[in-house]
């Protein structure tokens, strides 16, 4: 029978949650790596008990684990982030040039063929690459080496590349997005990139509409619709319908258009996920109360999903990792919150059950879908 | 022989219960007992000190004989009771973070 494994990461070490299809009862191991930050598991798409897990502390640095049987067992492998040529500066706070220093891995994701492929978003902002199951990574220096790099600047929790979207159509193109530079697009597999953020407008730098310099927070594609992105920015939820070339605001009605996550129905291209909050400073929901939004069109026109979710008095926020979907009929939708709760729902988002409610703060979940 | 007392996260990942006894080539210095320790537990590198600078992480320090010898040039002489193995070279967190 079919289940559901959820890798949580959380401040405070890894949680893997287990089902049956039916999505009411659930198992949870852990906590893996108790006292350790772990910002991100995932699995590989082409074996779904490859696990990898980005493991770190302000006292002993980086790992990376490798699970080779869905999370029972984790072997450390490789964690060493070096930059490939010269290193570079970006801007810093103050106006002045600052070197890149590698501090974490925001984000694993693993090729959707080879599980022993895996690329890397690290802070200071660059993309790295495994293709032996972790035990070397390798940047590909294409991306820091654009000519825009110098300008970038961190956002508030660092200058991190948090996304990574692999084309499932296409092998050679990869989109990712860096706080605070924005999105970037690589058609030849990651040996050049550009950037793609015509129609963005954030008033927080100088030129509203520059070409970099935009705080994205997330973006997520439809497997079977790789050329329509959709992009919660810092403020704003946006829609491009041409790989990224262009993008248009579709906030439409939400309550607030800030917010983290955001994620696509497994089954309908045109579905999506907000969870709004109240603004930059007040990281919690606009009247403190805990709200999905969905649109069924793609954008613009959307409803707040309540069933289940605390209604008064919630002051917990989602972060960009912390939603994922699975991709059985009907779609669930899961997403954690800095309280430590991990939320379901396996009717794609009409109601919620919480799985969990006292877990260290959730800082990513993903989903698998096992056979 | 040389006595390594790890912290608790550093012995979990070396999976090693209580110290750890190395046989150091050569002068007992930091350098050379961290070579030791992380040609033993391969999976303990970049965790006590940079990988390509060999420099030590901030919130990691260094005892022996009750002194923090943390900002002591690393090829420097661990004290005698280390060196025999009567005192462990203590590999500490600091008391830091959240």
């Amino acid at each position: 029978m079919s289940g559901v494994r959820l890798l949580v990461g959380t401040r405070k070490g890894a949680f893997v949650l287990t089902s049956d299809g039916k999505r009411s009862g659930w198992d949870v191991s852990g906590p893996h790596f108790g006292g350790w930050e772990m910002y991100h598991l995932k699995g590989s798409p082409a074996d779904p008990n490859r696990l990898y897990a980005s493991q770190s502390s302000g006292w002993f640095g980086q790992l990376i684990q490798r699970s080779n049987d869905g999370g029972k067992t984790w072997e450390p492998v490789g964690n060493k982030f070096t930059y490939e040529g010269p290193t570079g500066t970006h801007l810093w706070y103050d106006g002045t040039q600052h070197p890149w220093e590698f501090a974490r891995v925001w984000h694993l994701e693993p090729s959707l063929t080879d599980p022993d492929t895996v690329y890397a978003g690290v802070e200071d902002a660059a993309l790295f690459r495994t293709s032996d199951g972790g035990q070397t990574w390798h940047e590909l220096p294409g991306l820091r080496g654009h000519a825009s790099a110098s300008s970038w600047q961190p956002g508030a929790g660092g200058m991190c590349l948090h996304t990574i979207v692999l084309d499932p159509r296409d092998a050679k193109r990869i989109f990712v997005a860096i706080s605070a530079a924005g999105a970037f697009r690589s058609d030849d597999a990651g040996q050049t990139w550009r950037p793609i953020n015509r129609g963005l407008r954030s008033e927080g730098i100088p030129d509203p509409h520059a070409e970099v310099g935009h705080c994205v927070h997330r973006i997520a594609i439809h497997r079977s619709r790789p050329e329509v992105l959709f992009m919660q920015k810092h403020w704003d939820v946006m829609r491009s319908d041409d790989g990224g070339n262009s993008w248009r605001e579709v906030s439409g009605n939400l309550p607030t258009d800030f917010g983290f996550p955001i994620d696509v129905h497994a089954h309908e291209p045109e579905t999506i996920y907000v969870v709004p909050i109240k603004s930059d400073s007040e990281h919690f929901p606009p009247d403190a109360k805990l709200r999905v939004y969905r649109s069924r069109t793609g954008g613009n026109e959307w409803e707040a999903l309540t069933k289940g979710l605390p209604q008064s008095h919630c002051y917990v926020n989602v972060l960009r990792d912390a939603m994922s979907v699975d991709s059985l009929d009907p779609c669930g939708v899961y997403f954690g919150t800095t309280g430590g709760q991990v939320y379901a729902s396996a009717d794609a988002g009409d109601s919620w059950t919480p799985i969990v409610r006292d877990l260290p703060s959730v800082v990513s979940v993903e989903a698998q879908t096992l056979p | 022989m040389i006595r390594v007392v790890l912290p608790a996260h550093l012995r979990t990942l070396a999976r090693v219960n209580g110290e750890v006894k190395l046989d150091v080539e050569g002068p007992a210095t930091a350098c050379a007992v961290l070579d030791a320790l992380e040609a033993s537990y391969p999976m303990l590198r970049g965790t006590i000190r940079d990988h390509v600078t060999g420099k030590r992480r901030p919130f990691v320090r260094f005892f022996a004989c009750e002194q923090d010898v943390s900002h002591d040039p690393p090829d420097t002489l661990l004290p005698p009771p280390v060196a025999t193995g009567a005192e462990p070279f203590m590999v500490v967190g600091a008391m830091a973070g959240g």
